[in-house]
């Protein structure tokens, strides 16, 4: 056994055989070859999370002041993060889950990567509206228990539903992730040779032995997760745009929010799959397992969500004339043509323009072309979940309260932040848990032959 | 009769899920305490050790019946009875509002009950288990699998057991101490 990346491998056009599959993904864990992608990937993350430690360390104890906003613009930058991560984090979910009910057995490569990128996602997500809180140490005053200060939760608001909503979907996440993961400890534990790992894995594995009977029972369990899954994706972005549309500020209150949100959020957890997915393969060396073909399917199921997302743009537009409301009409003439144009039309640009190059099979077949559009669909994403919040309250009812928002150092530095946390997260994920499902790709191995290109 | 009070179970250890599913059928023919121990989930072989009753799914309805009607009544309760508030007149028991807790609760306990019961049925967590005292056991989470026929079982016999064994075309038998 090498350094080298990946050097467990079949000849060329040889089956990967069980074997093979396990030593591959485990020696990732165990021996952790190293790739100078890796190195440079982790010391930026690194930094950004350090940025990240101080941006909220100086917030809690300066207040939310440090940042842009103000009267009227009171919800900015946190919010927007947490609409975008809380979004990421659904494509993870509806890959494994949806994509397992469906029996589409390519989602069996990239599910296990893309669990760990909708916890970590919503991680971060859950972090931002505790740090918009001006005491972010009483959050937990949002659930319920019975206190000494006789006081409950009020039912009636969105706010309160948002807490159920992202609780359940991270717990219940987690747990889909972590049972998955079982087997695969149980592997990590049986081929580790360090006593440190073994202990370690070990304990994770629960004590794990592949018995008949024990994975009938996991089966049937995992398959009842996917199914209470799948809906549960579709209720969390339901939940964070009731948050909006319960409100009556124009631009908000719509009825066309809750799918809305949902397939925006389905659109930046795809495209974030690509972008870690593109430069995970190459340096991990697992073209033989994430092939440009499960890219050109995420490719393809970016390029479908987009459209719908092009399709609720274009719905807002007709419902605000549609309804004949002064102010409806006044809010997407001031989003298209007002001081936060430029904002509009580059969200045009990155949702619904760039990323029409998707409709091409060979740019499809491209990881580098799919990674550049994702990119851009993921910036596009952030400044969308931006144009909804800001312009909408930068210009409500009355002119005499209009006031613009410009982000401080402060946001930024949060924004920067949470993204390294996030990569930082996944990153140690890749060295700490198996990146693929070995006990699916085992399995599947045998219909399906994977061979080494 | 050979004394086989010091052993857990004999072990057959094979290359493919064919041959286990095949050997575990004959096994029964003869056994009830047999075991057997896969990479991945072997499709039939819970069948072929006699596995009917799988709970998990009923755990799953009970968990989801608690979370639901819990969350529900605990919001009725303290809307309604222990903390009322007039917001603008709206009726206290504002029932389509109290769904989308109810819902999110009804996942979540389901969820729960499927994780928990699916460990706990199966025995785990569980530090150690005499299996692991096979040598080669740490090939069944990667390319193994092996059939255990445990030494409890009354017909257990050493010699015979071993014959039988040997006759399923096995890439070895271990004998694995209790």
């Amino acid at each position: 056994m090498t350094s080298q990346a990946g050097t467990i491998e079949p000849p060329r056009g040889q089956r990967y055989t069980g074997a093979i599959i396990t030593d591959k993904i485990a020696d990732l864990v165990l021996v952790r070859p190293m790739h100078w992608g890796f190195y440079v990937g982790f010391a930026l993350s690194t930094a950004l999370t350090l940025l990240f430690i101080v941006a909220i360390s100086y917030l809690f104890a300066k207040g939310v002041g440090i940042w842009g906003i103000n009267q009227p613009v009171a919800w900015a930058f946190a919010l927007t993060n947490f609409v975008w991560w809380v979004g990421i984090g659904h494509a993870g979910t509806f890959i494994s889950a949806f994509l397992l009910l469906l029996r589409q057995r390519w989602r069996t490569s990239v599910n296990r990567f893309a669990e760990a990128m909708t916890i970590f996602a919503v991680a971060m997500a859950g972090l931002m509206p505790i740090l918009h809180l001006g005491r972010p140490w009483f959050f937990y005053w949002l659930i319920p228990y019975p206190d000494v200060m006789d006081v409950w939760p009020q039912w009636r608001s969105p706010l309160v539903w948002d807490i159920f909503a992202i609780g359940t979907y991270l717990i219940v996440s987690l747990l889909f992730w972590y049972m998955g993961l079982i087997p695969d400890l149980a592997s990590l534990r049986d081929r580790a040779r360090s006593r440190l790992a073994q202990v370690g894995y070990g304990l994770a594995a629960l004590g794990w032995r592949g018995e008949a009977r024990h994975w009938a029972r996991f089966e049937t369990a995992y398959l009842l997760m996917a199914g209470l899954a799948t809906p549960l994706v579709i209720s969390v972005h339901t939940v964070v745009s009731l948050d909006f549309s319960f409100g009556l500020v124009p631009g908000w209150h719509s009825t066309i929010f809750p799918p809305y949100f949902v397939d925006g959020a389905l659109y930046s957890g795809f495209a974030m799959a690509l972008v870690l997915a593109v430069p995970m393969r190459v340096v991990f060396r697992l073209q033989d397992f994430i092939t440009v073909r499960h890219l050109a399917k995420v490719g393809t199921l970016t390029l479908v969500t987009g459209l719908i997302v092009a399709y609720s743009y274009c719905v807002e537009v007709f419902n605000a004339y549609y309804s004949a409301d002064a102010y409806e009409i006044a809010m997407i003439h001031n989003r298209y043509f007002g001081p936060y144009a430029p904002i509009a039309w580059s969200v045009v640009l990155c949702n619904i323009v760039i990323p029409q190059a998707l409709w091409s099979r060979k740019l499809r077949q491209m990881p580098l072309a799919l990674f550049t559009v994702a990119m851009v669909v993921l910036i596009g994403m952030w400044l969308e979940r931006f144009m909804i919040i800001v312009p909408s309250l930068a210009q409500d009812f009355l002119p005499s309260a209009w006031h613009m928002f410009y982000p401080t150092f402060w946001d930024l530095a949060t924004l920067a932040g949470s993204i390294g946390a996030f990569a930082f997260l996944f990153l140690l994920f890749l060295r700490f848990l198996p990146a693929i499902s070995m006990s699916e790709l085992r399995r599947d191995a045998r219909e399906q032959p994977i061979v080494a290109r | 009769m050979t004394d086989a009070s010091h052993l857990y179970s004999l072990v057959a250890e094979f290359s493919d899920p064919e041959r286990l599913v095949t050997a575990v059928r004959r096994c029964r023919e003869h056994y009830e305490q047999v075991d057997a121990y896969a990479p991945y989930a072997v499709e039939g072989l819970p069948e072929a050790l006699g596995f009917e009753r799988n709970r998990v799914p009923l755990v799953t309805l009970i968990g989801g019946i608690l979370g639901g009607v819990g969350i529900y009544a605990l919001q009725w309760y303290s809307a309604v009875i222990d903390y009322p508030i007039n917001s603008g007149g709206r009726p206290l028991d504002a029932w389509p509002v109290y769904i989308i807790p109810t819902f999110e609760i009804t996942v979540l306990g389901a969820a729960l009950a499927a994780f928990l019961g699916m460990l706990l049925l199966n025995g785990l967590p569980r530090l150690n288990h005499p299996i692991f005292n096979a040598p080669d056991f740490d090939l069944a989470s990667r390319n193994r699998f092996f059939l255990s026929i445990r030494a409890s079982d009354p017909k257990f016999d050493l010699n015979d057991t071993r014959r039988l064994l040997s006759g399923l075309d096995p890439i070895r038998i271990i004998e694995v101490p209790a």
